[in-house]
């Protein structure tokens, strides 16, 4: 068969899933057979090792590269292949069908628009069979056909082949997944892979090839509300530019952009492009763009650039369906790092509502684990908020992987916003910065002037370990150095902007940690760092300093803690300090950190590292 | 052109998770047609800058031009060039005479692990593609190699909706390959969208030959071919059905996967 090729107008990700051994790559070998894709000598060099070996030709071999994949007849790792077809260039994903390899058919299948489910027509609907079939709608690929496989062994019986589709279809109507074609096959003898077959005449429907012609590209998601994760801020030369792939959205000069959860704003000013003429002055869905800002706000990765009327959610927690990888189990209240989108924030599972089995979608309650190729539902919470979406509205945004020490160990969908009790707080401080009026004097100005940026220094712990000691002397350490530091006593605003609360409302911690947020928002405005102990707060600290983190973000809170024993420190602890020792150098640790996190320490040369963003 | 697009917005975004990512990060380039539009893409992403370290692994085989080529982009593009040699082999006379795959691990693949560990780099970038051979096929876009540099195609780590492996344990590094998705001809389209400048040792001058793939002198040959424009080096590959690195020796029988096992590019 000789190919006319045309200029190939797009290119189409497709993966091949399915049952081990009920014949993924013979389908692909046979596909690049049939349409005369395979390059010269392939076919021959491949038949010549097989007859060396003294076993039969498979079509598998063709791209089962490994040695060892050839020796045992499976696919190990997912391939990916190329071929031209009527103007279009499909990249094919064969993916392999053995559970032992699932996170590598989740590594291919996670990279498609389309799907070709493969089941053996002798061996009927199998484990790995419906498990695929669920994590495709997980995965987000939608789009699919089945394919009924070796019907030459069943003597290409239409009984057999419909008994198959109605059982498989059932399935994944309880998930409503719905597949485009059934199609009945012999991949081995190329029955309706690229020629029809002439065993089953009941059959009418598309072959394999038409059916990948009949694939769609994804639906354009320009037409969507802007969604464009910050990926990294470049200052290379004279421009402050950030960068990011537009999820979702189109964005052009001119328009006005939120990055949540930071709520920073400014208007585009250029969007910037390397050997491009004339300089663009747009960018939509699926662009890995950069856009300079009106306004030197400093924003970091892992914020979402939106427009306004079109907000992210922002919480510290969200329910969401997870499929686990890791080599252990993932546990309830392990610490995990999240990611979504280009965020990455250390996570915990708050809790395990269920384990799914993926054989009959029963559910299992009441555990606290979920072992390797379980799927689960779940709650996580964030140390820090995180700007997200619902998975059914935004794809790129509303999902997510976990990472377990180095490695990826699970992804999932986020189904549900979980409101946290920082919400109402969280609102009041959108509210408040969206109506933020500014004068000519930007925050870089400020940091410019001064040496170094805004943050707020809360000191925790029990009694009469040594904070407010500590405190003056980081006060005192930080003006000697030519800081602008300020100590902000509790005490003060108890007697004075406190004064109008009843003794109720002062026994009660809300509005006393609002009215103290509020004022560390002010003076971190001015650029000062605030040095303060949560003295005023007795016991109730823990959830005081949660409201002044809330009211104050960005600006970082670095969190010490002080304490006599070996008690546990608070959640969110940035530094720990074994009681009243040696102050100075607990002043020094507390620099140290203070630089860590880009507060004492501006950006130098040519990588910027934005910490934060005020 | 918008398929093209679309190969170089994943591309660049790979690279900026690179940067982001890797305090000690360079580039392979070997100034063949895949590295060289590797490079030019991270000028994309980088605006123009090329914020780190090129390497050049020399075996000293090379095409003359090919290393004028390089020195002459490296002043133009301001690069940072770092070449690194495996003297000791060559010293004690390594040459292909010594087995193909015994010169390719000593010279390139050696000569690769002494310069990531001389210069203790943990991120490297390759502008190698899936479709070239069966081994690259199976590639992640992040690719750990332990710390011998080895690569364990058994157990890769799962990679999924643009988030990489970008966590690694000390003495490890991870390899990074932008052009995965990318297919020869797509480079040589890309090279024409973009009036890429490549070696014109890719084009016919006459003698009815060119080099489809580029590689040490003595193990890479020309193949039989009249194109003399970019143009018409996209017309042949339309309808070849050679495949592209038949004129590599080094492809012969295992040779690929015992090479890329090891820690070969």
């Amino acid at each position: 068969m000789t190919l006319i090729e045309t200029k190939p107008s797009e290119n189409l990700n497709i993966v091949i899933v399915g049952h081990v051994d009920h014949g993924k790559s013979t389908l692909l070998g046979r596909l690049y057979a049939d349409t005369g894709s395979l390059p010269d000598g392939k076919l021959e060099k491949v038949q010549a090792i097989c007859k060396q070996q003294g076993k039969e030709f498979e079509y598998a071999f063709l791209f089962d590269a490994f040695l060892e994949e050839q020796e045992q007849g499976i696919t190990i790792d997912t391939a990916r292949t190329f071929f031209m077809w009527k103007g279009r260039q499909y990249i094919i994903i064969d993916a392999p069908g053995h559970k032992e390899f699932l996170k590598n058919m989740i590594s291919g299948a996670a990279r498609a628009e389309a799907a070709l489910l493969l089941i053996d027509a002798l061996e009927g609907v199998k484990e790995q069979s419906k498990k695929h079939g669920y994590l495709l709608s997980l995965l987000g690929v939608r789009q699919f056909a089945v394919v009924v496989n070796k019907m030459d062994l069943v003597g290409y019986r239409q009984d057999v082949f419909d008994g198959i589709e109605k059982e498989y279809r059932e399935f994944l109507g309880q998930f409503k997944a719905v597949p485009l074609q059934f199609i009945p096959v012999s991949a081995k003898l190329g029955d309706n892979i690229a020629n029809r077959s002439e065993q089953m005449p009941w059959y009418t429907g598309a072959t394999v090839l038409e059916t990948l012609g009949g694939f769609q590209k994804e639906a354009a998601r320009s037409e969507q509300p802007l969604r464009m994760p910050v990926q990294d801020v470049y200052k290379f030369d004279a421009r402050r530019i950030i960068t990011g792939r537009i999820a979702a959205g189109q964005l052009k000069v001119g328009d006005h952009l939120v990055f949540s959860p930071s709520n920073k704003r400014a208007n585009i000013r250029t969007v910037e492009a390397f050997n491009i003429e004339p300089q663009p002055t747009e960018g939509q869905a699926g662009q890995s763009i950069g856009v300079t800002l009106d306004d030197q706000i400093f924003v970091e990765r892992g914020e979402i650039a939106s427009h306004q009327e079109h907000l992210p959610s922002v919480s510290t927690a969200f329910r969401a369906n997870l499929f686990w990888l890791g080599k252990r189990p993932l546990e309830k209240e392990r610490k995990y790092l999240l990611r979504v989108a280009t965020k990455e924030v250390d996570c915990e599972v708050a809790s395990i509502h269920r384990i799914i089995d993926t054989m009959d979608l029963a559910q299992q309650q009441g555990s606290n684990t979920v072992n390797k190729n379980q799927v689960a539902e779940l709650t996580l919470r964030t140390k820090t908020p995180v700007a997200f979406d619902l998975s059914a509205s935004f794809e790129a945004t509303g999902r997510f992987v976990l990472v377990d020490e180095y490695d990826i160990a699970g992804g999932g969908i986020i189904t549900e916003l979980v409101h946290d009790d920082q919400e109402f707080l969280r609102e009041e401080a959108r509210r408040r910065d969206f109506a933020w009026v500014k004068g000519e004097v930007t925050v870089e100005d400020r940091a410019q002037q001064y040496g170094h940026r805004a943050a707020v220094v809360l000191i925790t712990g029990g009694r009469h370990t040594g904070k407010s000691f500590l405190a003056r002397t980081l006060e005192g350490r930080l003006v000697a150095d030519g800081r602008h530091g300020y100590l902000l006593d509790g005490e003060n605003l108890r007697r004075g902007l406190d004064a109008d609360l009843s003794e109720e409302e002062r026994g009660e911690t809300t509005e006393m940690a609002r009215r103290y947020g509020e004022v560390a928002r002010l003076l971190t405005d001015t650029g000062l760092i605030v040095v303060s102990t949560t003295n005023p707060f007795g016991l109730a600290y823990q959830e005081a300093s949660q409201a002044i983190r809330t009211l104050v973000h960005p600006a970082p809170v670095i969190a010490v803690h002080m304490s006599k024993t070996e008690e546990e420190p608070p959640p969110n602890t940035d530094v720990v300090l074994s009681g009243p020792t040696d102050f100075d150098a607990a002043t020094a640790r507390i620099l140290d950190e203070l630089k860590r996190r880009g507060v004492l320490a501006q950006a130098i040369g040519a990588k910027p590292v934005f910490q934060y963003s005020i | 052109m918008k398929h093209l697009r679309q190969l170089e917005d994943q591309s660049v975004y790979i690279l900026r998770e690179a940067y982001k990512h890797f305090d000690n990060l360079a580039m392979l380039w070997s100034m063949g047609k895949d590295s060289t539009v590797l490079l030019w893409l991270a000028r994309k992403a980088f605006f123009g800058h090329v914020p780190f370290p090129l390497l050049h692994v020399d075996t000293s085989y090379k095409i003359p031009a090919m290393i004028e080529y390089r020195d002459r982009l490296a002043r133009e593009w301001r690069l940072n060039l770092v070449v690194g040699q495996n003297k000791e082999a060559l010293a004690s006379g390594m040459n292909h005479t010594m087995g193909r795959v015994v010169c390719c691990t000593a010279l390139k693949t050696n000569g690769l692990k002494q310069l990531l560990e001389h210069k203790g780099y943990t991120g490297v970038i390759l502008g190698v593609r899936a479709d070239e051979e069966g081994t690259r096929a199976k590639e992640r876009y992040f690719s750990p190699r332990d710390k011998h540099g080895d690569w364990d195609f058994r157990d890769q780590p799962p990679e999924l909706w643009d988030q990489y492996k970008t966590t690694f344990p000390p003495g490890t590094h991870i390899r990074i390959h932008p052009l995965l998705d990318w297919t020869e001809i797509n480079i040589w389209e890309y090279i024409k969208l973009e009036n890429i400048p490549f070696i014109d040792l890719y084009l016919d001058k006459g003698e009815g030959i060119r080099y489809r793939s580029l590689g040490c002198a003595p193990c890479t040959t020309p193949i039989k071919s009249t194109a003399k424009t970019v143009d018409e080096i996209i017309e042949e590959l339309r309808h070849t059905t050679v495949a592209e690195r038949s004129g590599r020796a080094q492809d012969e029988g295992r040779g690929m996967e015992l090479l890329r096992k090891d820690g070969y590019m």
